[in-house]
């Protein structure tokens, strides 16, 4: 059913910290390595040691020069599904392979469903839905549904795989539902902010600023090396004797 | 976003067939249009040809077609599944007044009513189409007020102008006919005119800084995820028509509203044969136009997801 739930009971989603990525790309290539034997699988890439390499990806990290008055940076942008609470994407679909639990909040396709109209792909301003056109099937980012839940882990590893292979932490899972939650804690503490949140589709993925500039950067501005006198001492005979 | 044919070509012929359909319901079935066998066999054959036509080409660009029975099942919050439930309940009142009016020869009476149904049945398929567009809110050219009447106003004009055709040929042509099929004319020619000058004046307020989040100054991709183009920016991504938008407008505005103005003008003056060859000239002039003017609607929508890839 392709109408939305009134209200779900959790609101899982990932905070991303723009200001501690550092677009290494092992979320990405993570993501593809579980998913592509996942609930959505195959991940399926097209001519992939050709010339025209394509594929369906989960996740993709974008770079941006973000240029303000107080200077310019680099700003890595990990882009996914948001697991909005207003998914267009769902409400569009004509076939009822669209969903969003009413559990966790969680929007997925159901593969067996979907008949490929693209519709979904069209209404999702995020690009967060990639077509399979080798299995003829719309794809998308499951919050690894197939890893979060699975008593077959050990605990700690019950997180997407995106979060679990980030090496500076720059990703975090938790319930965005409640404010009690470390992830809530964490975007109201650094001002977490909604991508395009004019579009009105309430994404429950948050991304965490860069920090603001600070002066405590390092001093470069320290004197050239002075050449060292060559009258006197131990080291002006040194000098002497290397000069010749 | 890429202009799919098969999806250009279904929404063009649906919109003909379906303001043919409406025309016919509503003139024959009330009885303006005098049931006669073979204008009417062809008629319909046209209309719902056309539909039919248009119907399978859009499952043309489906990835599972042979699922796609499955898509008249979510009419509680789709677009598309009312437009393919509405596309197919039509056919019942079209089919009973084909037989009505066409085959039996009659008019008023259940015949009327199943050609008002009918109608209404193509003006509320007319309608959904025109929605699925409208209801996206990622394409702000088509997410405006302009989007569903254009669809009900060029059915209505490129249905009339069958209409028109039509009725010439069969030397049932009329000035009401003309006249019809002329104004409707002027009036999409308007509406295009107008669609275009706001969407050139559009202020978007999604920008690069809403898409990322990062708030004030610049915004500039400088590398993307992939070095190939991928299903986004084949889809979405799509940029040939914004180059030789200025051109294809020109096209488009000769093909599908003057060339047809100016010959079903010439029609007023002739006599019986060469009117109705000009109103057919001018039937097709119009068809060819509106292909170009929905692949441009198409080609020149811009998608959201291009702000992150900055386009």
């Amino acid at each position: 059913m392709t109408c939305l739930p009134a209200q779900t009971e959790k609101k899982l989603g990932l905070v991303i910290d723009l200001d501690t990525c550092v677009g290494c790309q092992a979320c990405v290539t993570a993501c593809k390595e579980w998913n592509t034997g996942g609930h959505m699988a195959p991940l399926t890439d097209m001519d992939p040691y050709g010339g025209r390499v394509d594929g369906v990806w989960f996740n993709r990290v974008h770079s941006y020069e973000h240029t303000t008055e107080q200077g310019g940076r680099t700003v890595n942008f990990p882009r996914s599904c948001l697991h909005c609470e207003q998914p267009a994407c769902v409400t569009v679909c004509p076939t009822g392979a669209s969903f969003k639990r009413a559990s966790d909040g969680i929007v997925l396709v159901d593969e067996d469903k979907c008949i490929g109209c693209k519709l979904c792909s069209w209404a999702c301003p995020y690009g967060a839905r990639e077509f399979d056109t080798d299995v003829g099937v719309m794809k998308k980012c499951t919050l690894c549904v197939d890893r979060i839940y699975n008593d077959n882990l050990a605990a700690e590893d019950r997180v997407p795989a995106c979060v679990a292979a980030c090496p500076t932490s720059a990703r975090h899972f938790g319930d965005l539902g409640d404010p009690a939650s470390a992830i809530s804690q964490l975007v109201e503490e650094r001002g977490g902010v909604e991508l395009m949140p004019e579009l009105g589709y309430k994404p429950t993925n948050k991304y965490l600023p860069p920090r603001a500039r600070t002066e405590r950067a390092a001093k470069v501005d320290a004197p050239a090396l002075e050449p060292i006198r060559a009258d006197g001492g131990f080291l002006g005979w040194i000098d002497r004797m290397l000069s010749n | 976003m890429h202009p799919a044919y098969s999806v250009v070509f279904f929404t063009t012929a649906t919109g003909a067939g379906y303001g043919l359909l409406a025309l016919l319901g509503v003139l024959g079935g009330l009885g303006f249009i005098a049931p006669e066998f073979w204008l009417g066999l062809v008629g319909m054959a046209l209309s719902l040809g056309l539909i039919a036509a248009g119907l399978l080409s859009s499952t043309g660009h489906l990835g599972r077609p042979e699922r796609a029975w499955r898509a008249f099942s979510q009419w509680r919050s789709s677009w598309l599944s009312r437009e393919g439930m509405a596309s197919v309940a039509t056919f019942i009142p079209a089919g009973l007044f084909g037989i009505g009016w066409v085959l039996m020869g009659k008019s008023g009476g259940w015949v009327a009513i199943v050609g008002l149904l009918a109608a209404a049945g193509a003006v509320m398929t007319v309608c959904t189409t025109g929605m699925i567009y409208a209801s996206l809110k990622p394409i702000a050219q088509w997410h405006s007020r302009y989007t569903l009447p254009a669809y009900l106003i060029f059915s209505a004009m490129t249905g009339g102008m069958l209409l028109n055709g039509l009725l010439g040929s069969f030397g049932a042509g009329s000035t009401a006919a003309l006249v019809g099929a002329l104004l409707a004319t002027l009036a999409g020619w308007g509406w295009k005119l107008a669609t275009w000058h706001y969407n050139d004046r559009l202020e978007i307020p999604t920008t690069a800084n809403t898409a990322t989040g990062l708030a004030g100054g610049t915004v500039r991709s400088i590398e993307w995820p992939h070095t190939e183009e991928n299903y986004l920016l084949k889809e979405m991504g799509f940029r040939i028509a914004r180059k030789h938008s200025a051109k294809l407008r020109r096209i488009t505005q000769v093909l599908a509203f003057a060339m047809p103005a100016i010959l079903l003008m010439i029609a007023f003056a002739l006599p019986w044969p060469f009117a109705a060859a000009a109103s057919l000239l001018a039937a097709l002039s119009q068809l060819a136009g509106m292909l170009v003017e929905r692949w441009l609607f198409f080609a020149e929508a811009k998608h959201t997801v291009t702000l992150y890839y900055g386009r």
